[in-house]
């Protein structure tokens, strides 16, 4: 089973997320991430799609998408030349023993300390798929409080 | 001018060509109602919301116009369900408009509010919640044009009451349909007609699997002109029926589960197939690996997403049906005949027609009932069914000739559709002979609008094969969970010629062979009324050939022998 990113223009207007995910799940297709937000454009909106399933299910999730009034267009970029990127929140434990440690692994990553607590940080990255799971592996050693990911967002490069 | 949301939607829905709504009024209603009263739009009050969908349906069928609906909101909306799930399965165009609570009561709860938006969702082509004055006029022009092109389809417009009610100043300056996701689909590849072509003219065994879209498209001309040029057979989907003229020698019938096994033969012998309008519904295919197993297959479709979906297609044509044979048909080799294909076919249809027993208790076998209104209307009437054993025998066992004459829930398989579609369909085509066939099951799941049916003189026919039984499910618990009848057995039942009398149609109960055709005689004559002809029949008659649930299509059951 391949992961295929999809970026999907839409109508920026309510109940558009809706249709959007009422056909997944009633076509069963399975959403890895989902994310939406506005464009340069404000009556279009942008969703990219993470979607687990063979070429066949794609095509079939492509169509169907296209069949909804609202949905503007549909492109594939799972093999375009793509930049991606996730942002990711991760609260650790870090009281003063290993406060170090922690900005040490963060300098590495180029991520950011966004928030200080007594026992703990608040740790701040973006980055593709591999490499926030990189950052959520290391920090799993010192105790993960609280941790959310936005799912990907994508562009393909170049002047397409 | 000054105008209320109301008027200007009645106003609008004129000006799409809508002579008639069929709906019911209600609380949210009411503004529209009021309008309504002095609107040259004629209204059908039926008895219940579900008969005024299906009638909808029914005259969109009958006509090709996009069918209207009307009901209040809460439980007025969703009685609708059942009727905008049936149109969505089988691409019906229909406009249901549906009241609202006031905008400041959404989402509170409010007495009779529902969101019928949210639970049509997966049944609807698309949908609208009218949130301001301005905006109805567009919307609705908007909610007919994407019902009415490409794959038609339901659209609801949900109308909140202080939005009809409000008074704005209206100028109609006629916008332009433009929609930025939606785009009406025009034009064929014209590549993919020459590979096509190519493939028709090298085919030895070539077969025509024709559905509804030819139907949809207005493209039964081209069909016969195609078939008649290439000699090539054609069988017909339940949706197809009339697409191509049943009588016709090249004419296979029905194919899949309850097909002809001259038909589902051919489909499984062919070499090339040509799909045009269908969707490979499993009703047709049976197990998918062994479908046209020989078989190049084109598939010709307005709905890219149905090419692929179930079956690996060899040459793929998206676009309109009407068109894409007209642009096949010059490049297809004009044929004398297929001398050995058409002879294994002939072959096939002299061994294994489709036949009937004789009752063992003397009773009326309902296929009988079907061959003689088939006898006396002669294809030119319009049949409906309900869903079950009598569907299945109505497909086989009459012959159409023209597209529109035959409307059945064939997708959602919605029992209880028959009736009010009939009525619908009589309106939209009050010169034509409207026939219900019905059982005894189904009729009774809208019979309330034998209501509707006597107020406003429609006189459509009902003939019920009354064999006490909820036939088709007996049948397969007959078949396969031995001969179990779990509740499926409706011997209590209605006097149905003293019900019919009651709403003021004419009953008539038929209980001998011989009193069949003067009876439909009789209740053919009959003009002013709705009439429901009782027809007591063998009572466990089965529907064959038949192709067990998960088998291929040449694993038939019955239909061999004389049984």
């Amino acid at each position: 089973m391949n992961k295929h990113t999809l970026a999907v223009t839409v109508e920026n207007k309510p109940g558009v997320l809706t249709r959007v995910t009422t056909l997944f799940r009633r076509r069963g297709y399975n959403i890895d991430s989902l994310t939406v937000g506005t464009t340069e454009n404000p009556g279009i909106s942008r969703m990219t799609i993470v979607v687990e399933g063979d070429d066949k299910v794609i095509e079939q999730v492509t169509k169907q998408l296209y069949k909804l009034v609202d949905v503007c267009k549909v492109i594939d970029i799972t093999s375009e030349r793509a930049v991606d990127r996730e942002l990711v929140l991760i609260k650790v434990k870090a009281d003063n023993n290993v406060r170090a440690e922690i900005v040490q692994i963060v300098d590495i990553f180029r991520a950011r300390i966004v928030d200080i607590g007594r026992n703990s940080l608040i740790i701040e990255a973006t980055g593709d798929r591999g490499k926030i799971d990189a950052i959520e592996d290391s920090f799993r050693p010192f105790g993960i409080i609280e941790l959310v990911r936005t799912g990907k967002v994508a562009m393909v490069r170049g002047s397409k | 001018m000054k105008m209320k949301g109301a008027e200007i939607l009645l106003h609008c829905l004129q000006k799409e060509g809508v002579d008639v709504i069929f709906g019911y009024p209600g609380g949210q209603a009411l503004p529209i109602y009021d309008a309504l009263y002095d609107s040259p739009i004629q209204h059908i009050l039926v008895r219940h919301e579900q008969g005024a969908a299906h009638a909808a349906d029914g005259y969109a069928r009958a006509s090709g116009k996009t069918g209207v609906c009307l009901a209040t909101s809460g439980p007025g909306a969703t009685n609708l369900v059942t009727g905008i799930a049936t149109a969505y399965m089988d691409s019906v165009p229909m406009v249901v408009l549906t009241g609202q609570v006031g905008s400041s009561f959404i989402g509170t709860d409010a007495f009779q509010e529902a969101d019928i938006i949210g639970i049509t969702l997966p049944i609807t082509k698309h949908s609208y919640m009218v949130e301001r004055t301005e905006d109805v006029a567009r919307l609705v022009k908007e909610a007919f044009h994407i019902a009415g092109t490409n794959r038609p389809g339901p659209v609801v417009l949900d109308l909140p009451r202080d939005v009809m009610d409000r008074v704005i100043d209206f100028e109609d300056n006629n916008e332009e349909v433009n929609i930025r996701g939606y785009r009406v689909m025009k034009g064929v590849n014209n590549g993919q007609i020459i590979a096509a072509a190519e493939m028709i003219n090298r085919a030895e065994r070539p077969v025509i699997y024709a559905g509804g879209g030819i139907i949809i498209s207005g493209a039964a001309v081209e069909l016969k002109e195609m078939a008649e040029k290439a000699k090539i057979p054609v069988t017909t989907t339940l949706m197809g029926m009339g697409a191509f003229p049943g009588m016709n020698y090249l004419a296979l019938g029905m194919l899949g589960m309850h097909g002809t096994r001259y038909a589902n033969y051919a489909i499984s012998e062919c070499d090339v197939l040509i799909a045009v309008g269908v969707r490979f519904d499993d009703r047709v295919t049976a197990k998918l690996e062994h479908f046209a197993p020989n078989a190049s297959i084109i598939h010709i479709d307005i709905d890219a997403a149905e090419i692929g979906k179930n079956v690996d297609i060899d040459v793929p044509i998206v676009g309109d049906v009407k068109e894409a044979l007209q642009a096949l048909i010059p490049r297809l080799q004009s044929r004398e005949e297929l001398s050995e294909w058409h002879q294994t076919i002939s072959r096939w249809k002299a061994e294994f027609p489709l036949r009937y027993g004789k009752s063992s208790e003397g009773r009326i076998m309902p296929q009988h009932v079907i061959e003689k209104i088939y006898e006396l209307t002669q294809g030119e009437a319009i049949i409906t069914t309900e869903v079950g054993q009598h569907q299945m025998w109505a497909a086989q066992y009459c012959q159409y000739k023209n597209p529109r004459t035959f409307l059945t829930s064939g997708g959602l398989g919605t029992m209880g559709y028959g009736f009010p579609a009939a009525i619908g369909a009589k309106i939209a085509r009050p010169d034509m002979t409207v026939i219900d066939i019905a059982g005894d099951g189904s009729i009774q799941m809208n019979i309330q609008e034998l209501g509707t049916a006597v107020q406003y003189k429609v006189p459509v026919i009902i003939c019920i094969l009354n064999n006490q039984y909820l036939g088709m499910v007996r049948q397969w618990q007959g078949l396969f969970y031995n001969g179990r009848y779990s509740y499926t057995d409706m011997t209590h039942q209605p006097d149905f010629v003293k019900l019919a009398e009651a709403y003021g149609a004419v009953g008539m109960r038929i209980t001998r062979n011989e009193d069949v055709e003067s009876a439909l005689q009789e209740a053919l004559q009959i003009k002013d009324r709705p009439v429901l002809m009782d027809f007591w029949v063998e009572r466990e008659a089965n529907v064959y050939p038949m192709v067990p649930p998960g088998q291929s299509l040449l694993n038939m059951l019955g239909g061999e022998d004389n049984e």
